[in-house]
Order: C-alpha cells, then structure tokens, then sequence
C-alpha cells in the first residue's frame, strides 16, 4: 500500500519539486546577492536586495496598484457575475448563446485579448476613440492607455471583460448544486422570484463566490501579461505591478539580485494573503468535517 | 490555468529533449577549432544573429554567408535574422544559458564592458588588427581597457527624420538649425493642422534621447567624458538638460498618446505615425528609414520625402553645437566560438561588403572606402554630419550600462508625463550610478 502510494505520487513530486520548489530555492538565493543575470554568484550583498526593493516607490506603488485590482476585481465581478448568472440559470430564448458570448473572452489568450484591446484603445486612430467621437463624445486627453491617471482603471476595465466568464460559469456550476426541492417548497409558500434569490440562491453560492474570489485574489496579486501588453507598466509608472516590476528590474535592466528579492517579497504576500483567507473564510466551508469527527469520538 | 501533473510531464519530457539537443550542439562546436586549427577540413557550423529581417538587408546578408561558404569549404553558417527586440531578449537569455550565436551584434559600453567581464565575448585585437585599424577611431566604443572586443560596422548619429511634403504644406522652407527656429516651425506645423512630433514614451529610451541631445548640447565633451567615467553628475549642466527638455514638453509638440506609443512596432507606433504621414517629424536613430519602409505597405516607408537634420542649438550652451548623439552595432565574437568565426567578422567589414551593405541603405559603413556608395540623400547627408562631428557622444543608457541607464531613462519618460523635475532625474541616475560602486 505504501509503495504504491509512492508509486503514484512520485512523479508528480518530482516535477513539482523541480519546476516549484527549486526555483523559489533559487529566487531566494538570487535575492542576497547581486547578480548581472551571467556569470557565478560572487557579491553577496545580505538583505540590501529586500531594503532597495521596499524603498522603491515605484515597488510600493505597484503593490497598492495589485491591492487596487484586487478589490476592484471583486467589487465589479461579483455582483455583474451573480447578476448574470442568475439571469442565465433561468430557461430563456438565447441562453446557451449568451453563455458562450461571456465566456469566450476568458478562453481567448491573454496576449491575443491583450494586444487586440491595445489596438482598440489607440488615441485618435483607435476604434473606441473613433465610435465616441463619432457620438460626440471624446476619451482622455493622451488616450485611455496614455493617461496617468486613467490608465490603471482601463486596464481593470479590460480586465473586467477578460475574466467575467469565469466568475459566471463558476456560479452556474454552483446553482446546479443548489436542490431543486427548495424551490419547490419556496414557491409553495409564496416567495418572490427576488426573495428566493437573496434567501436560498445566494447563501447557497457560498462556498463557489468565496473559491472564486480567493482565485481572483491570487490571480490579481500575480497579474502581468495584460498589463505588461496593455501598457508594460507605464505610463509614468500608473500601472506597474509586482510581477511587471521584477520582470523590467531582471530582464531590462539586469538586475537579477533585486528582481529576485521582489519576487521573494511576491511570493511572501501571496502566501500570507492566501493563508489569511484561508483561516478566516474559507475555513467555514470545511469545518463540517472534523465536526463530524468529533462527534464520532 | 493549472497545471496538470500529465502536462508538467510532458513539459519536462520535451525540456530534456531539448537540454539533449544543446549540449550535443555545443560539443561538436567546441571540438572544432582544434581540428581547423591544424588545417583540417572538418565541418564547422558558426551561428550568426543579426536585425536586418526585413529586405533588401534581409537577402543581402544570406548572399554575404553563401558568398563566405564558397570561399571557405567546410564552414557553414546559420544565419538568424531577427526583430531588433526580440533579437535583445533572445541574446539575454542566450547569455544566461551560456548558449549565446557566435557572431552577434554588440552595441559597446557599459553592456559590453559587463559581458567581457563575465568572460562572454572573445578578444580580437590581435586577430583581427588590421580591420581595427582601417576603421580608426569608431571602435573605441568598442574597447575595454584597451583591447577590443567587436568591430562596428555601422554608427550613426540621432537626428530629427522628417516628412517633406508636410513640412512644405506647413510652408517651412529651411530646416531649423536652433531650438528657436524648431519651436517657430512648430508652431507652424500645428497650425496647418498636422501633428508636429511622434515620440515613442512607451519604450522610454526614445523620450530619453531628447535629454541626451540636450545634455549633449549643454555640457561641455570634458564634463561628459568625465561623467561617463566617474558617474558623477553633479555639474550643473545636467539640470539645464532637463529644463530644455521640460520646455520642449510644454510647448505639447508630441503625437497624442504618446505616453503609451511604441518607438517602432505597428502603424501606430512613432515610426509608424511618420511613416504613414499622420505626423511631421520624429527624433530618431540612423535605422529610421529602414523601419518605415518594414511598416508601410508598399515598403518604400517616406520614400522620396525622408529628410534628415540634426538636433539644433540651444542657446548659451556648453556643448559644441556640432557634437552629435550616436552609436551603431558591431560584431562581436563569443568566447567559445571557432576561429573560422573571427574570419566571417573581418570578411563582414571587408570594402566589398561594407560597400554592398552601403548600396542598399542598410546603415552608415565605418570603413572609409564605402562612405561614397551610401546613395540615400538623407542618409548621405546625415553621413557627412556625423563625418563633422567632433565628437560623437554614445547613447548614455548604453555607455552607463543597463542599470543606471534603465534609471535615468524611466526619470526621463516621467518627465514626460509631468512627474519629474530636472532635479529627479539627476538624482535618480546618480542614485542608480551609486549602487553600481
């Protein structure tokens, strides 16, 4: 029994050892040294990596603009997401036509959404700058992408639409769970469409909202391909991110040591973030079962 | 978005496939400069990284490795033409996989100077001193401590790179040749309704550029060499560069957007802007007119309405109105390269091919004999400017080195969205210059 155990499990360990736990070992030994990205690792420089990094402005900056995605992330999708999921769990003409319509930008890859909604947001020659002043209306000054204080926003905007489709299929797949019976006896008792919804639907979607907003969590605090598309940080470092900071500070400007410790510090607050939830949320949706142990004994 | 255990399997599987196809790769390669050194003739295979992927440099460069086989049976060369910035990256991780082409482009100073540290590139002063010294002064960019370490086959200086028609149909009769004239021309251009200056902020080194060009025409050739030297940059100087530059920013010359504009990749980039004629001028470097004509359709880029001039004069400067901002590329041979490769490097600087190389507008030659065959007149006439110059300052990001000119480069671009003062930029490059020490 042991042995197979082993068996099983032994591949996927090694692989996880390697392309998980070995390059977290690295990044941590990159991160006290500084280092040109060749050559052997010489000048040990202890903890300077970690101060410069959480000195940096620009590193603050990018952490409170993950915290900004976060929370917007959640604010926008959760309540667009429900709505949308509720009004397509009800038999409808179009149904299955709606639900792929919002689900494929999520399936699309986010390099190809990425580079598509640059080209549409292009000042002047752009189609969303085109239609607007066409009604009349004109966007920011510098474009969407160009503005300093805009760009942020547009980026959580293009977001928005990039992985709404995954918060809707997540709470369909969690409305099939609900048991049909409670409708039933809802209904026999007179309860409203909207009552049903706040008082059986929505308490029921618990434990899918709270695994989806921890994914969206841990995929907002890591987020770089679009932004590093979209907009590569800039402008005027409006949108850097964690991940966007120690990809220029390793590749562009060679220094591995900081990037490193950046990326250690990453690491760190999505672990402590992750854990944190973890204790305080999603704990509830897994008490049941040491209880029933308990009750056991 | 995860991983299964199954794919992580397969992603192993293939990454040892390929380690296996590397390292049986590079043995053979080191076993064969023993064999040609003692005048075998035992194949040897030299890899050749270049950016010219776009035609007429595309083809000419295949002809040039045919032409080097058959004179030298038993070498072949696998040519790579690449994106200028995809070519970057590859060669940084090329560098980190201690993988890197034998024969690639070296851009010279701080970069340099850290990859000869690291024991990456090949000394080639004594096997190709001939060549160095027909090209005279241009590879001094390319030495450290001395020695040199690639031969450039092209250096040109930044200038501004303008459309003709528009600046006719703007009624601007003569290049501008001080910032007055620019700024009156500016004006002008606005008015007949075209946007003057594309300006590629995005990328950042192109908005940097602007502050060079005016540290060059504020600071005195000691002040610079000196800085480039010491890090220092303490002379007052530095802080003019950057109010000249503030002054050109809030005369709002630059295309809109140009916060999030590209320097060089599709139509709406600052090259794409003034390739399609939706702007008037750009700042740009000597490959200008080949990246136009990759981003227009008919592939003629401006054609006949490229015009060339240089950065004008600003008034009470230190700087030698005729010093120019430069640099250019050189070939540059890898440590573990075979000899045959050096060959191929000095074959590349040869009058036949630099004069080849200047026929088809592929850049400014530093061999001498083939100035006269640049038939481009912008280039031409930029060619004779960069000729007269008393000195041509390299791009500071490059002579500082990645670090330092990455930060002074991200000061710039913040300027230009308003977010720094000529003080932040000093400050932050001295800063970034400090903890290289």
């Amino acid at each position: 029994m042991r042995l197979e155990i082993l068996f099983f499990v032994a591949p996927a360990l090694l692989v996880f050892l390697f392309f998980v736990v070995w390059p977290i070992i690295k990044a941590v030994q990159f991160s006290v040294y500084r280092w040109k990205g060749y050559g052997p690792l010489v000048d040990f420089v202890g903890l300077k990596n970690y101060a410069s990094v959480l000195q940096n402005e620009v590193f603050t900056d990018a952490f409170m603009h993950n915290i900004t995605i976060v929370v917007f992330s959640i604010l926008i999708q959760l309540p667009l997401g429900l709505a949308i999921a509720l009004l397509l769990n009800r038999k409808m003409w179009g149904q299955s036509a709606l639900r792929t319509i919002i689900f494929v930008p999520y399936v699309l890859a986010e390099v190809i959404a990425g580079v598509v909604w640059f080209q549409l947001l292009q000042p002047q020659y752009g189609v969303i700058d085109t239609i607007l002043s066409a009604i009349g209306l004109h966007g920011p000054e510098e474009g969407w992408l160009g503005t300093p204080d805009v760009a942020l926003y547009t980026v959580i905007a293009v977001l928005t639409w990039k992985y709404l489709g995954l918060a809707v299929i997540l709470f369909l797949a969690g409305l099939q769970g609900v048991p049909e019976e409670l409708y039933e006896a809802a209904s026999i008792d007179g309860a409203t469409w909207w009552q049903v919804q706040r008082k059986i639907t929505i308490p029921l979607l618990g434990p899918t909202i709270r695994t989806w907003a921890f994914l969206s969590m841990i995929g907002s605090l890591q987020l770089f391909d679009m932004v590093w598309i979209l907009t590569g940080g800039g402008p005027a470092n409006s949108t850097t991110t964690m991940a966007t900071f120690l990809i220029t500070e390793g590749t562009k400007r060679s220094n591995y040591g900081i990037a490193s410790a950046a990326s250690v510090i990453l690491f760190v607050v999505a672990l402590v973030m992750a854990l944190l939830y973890q204790y305080f949320v999603l704990r509830r949706d897994s008490q049941d079962a040491p209880r029933n142990k308990r009750a056991k004994r | 978005m995860k991983r299964t255990p199954v794919l992580r399997a397969l992603a192993v599987g293939v990454g040892l496939a390929l380690l296996g196809a590397c390292s049986s790769g590079g043995s053979s390669n080191e076993a064969d400069p023993s064999t040609s050194a003692s005048g075998g003739a035992k194949d040897v295979t030299i890899t050749w990284w270049h950016n010219s992927n776009t035609d007429p440099g595309m083809s000419y460069y295949a002809k040039v490795a045919k032409d080097f086989e058959a004179a030298n049976p038993g070498v072949t060369i696998k040519v790579s033409a690449m994106q200028h910035e995809d070519m970057l990256t590859k060669l940084d991780a090329a560098f980190q996989s201690d993988d890197a082409p034998d024969i690639y482009m070296e851009r010279g100073g701080g970069e340099l100077a850290d990859h000869v540290e690291a024991g990456l590139t090949k000394d080639i002063s004594e096997s190709a001193k001939d060549v160095i010294d027909k090209i005279g002064g241009s590879v001094a960019g390319w030495q450290v401590d001395g020695k040199t370490y690639a031969l450039p086959f092209s250096v040109g200086v930044v200038g501004f790179w303008y459309n003709k028609a528009l600046f006719e149909q703007a009624g601007i009769t003569e290049t501008p040749t001080s910032w007055d004239d620019l700024y009156a021309d500016i004006d002008k251009i606005k008015a007949a309704g075209i946007e003057p200056i594309s300006v590629g902020a995005g990328d950042k080194w192109p908005a940097a550029h602007y502050w060079y060009q005016f540290a060059l025409r504020e600071c005195s050739q000691q002040v610079l060499t000196d800085a480039v030297k010491s890090l220092e940059f303490s002379d007052p100087c530095f802080i003019k560069a950057g109010e000249d530059l503030q002054k050109v920013i809030a005369a709002k010359p630059f295309n809109k957007g140009f916060l999030s504009t590209p320097a060089q990749t599709g139509p709406t980039s600052a090259s794409g802007l003034l390739a399609t004629g939706k702007v008037a001028m750009e700042m740009q470097g000597h490959w200008e007119p080949g990246v136009m004509q990759g981003l227009t359709e008919d592939k003629k880029g401006l054609g006949e309405n490229t015009g060339w001039f240089s950065f004008p004069s600003v008034q009470g400067g230190q700087g030698d109105p005729a010093a120019q901002l430069g640099g250019g590329d050189a070939w540059a041979v890898s440590q573990k390269a075979p000899d045959q490769a050096v060959e191929f490097v000095k074959y590349l600087l040869s009058d036949e091919v630099q004069k080849g190389f200047a026929e088809q507008d592929m850049g400014l030659p530093t061999n001498s004999t083939a100035s006269q065959y640049v038939s481009d007149p912008a280039l031409a006439g930029l060619l004779k400017v960069r000729d007269a110059a008393p000195y041509v300052q390299l791009y500071f990001d490059t002579a500082f080195g990645s670090a330092v000119g990455g930060a002074m480069n991200d000061e710039i671009a913040l300027m230009f969205a308003g977010k720094a003062s000529p003080q932040d930029i000093v400050d932050a490059t001295q800063q970034a210059a400090d903890a290289e020490k």
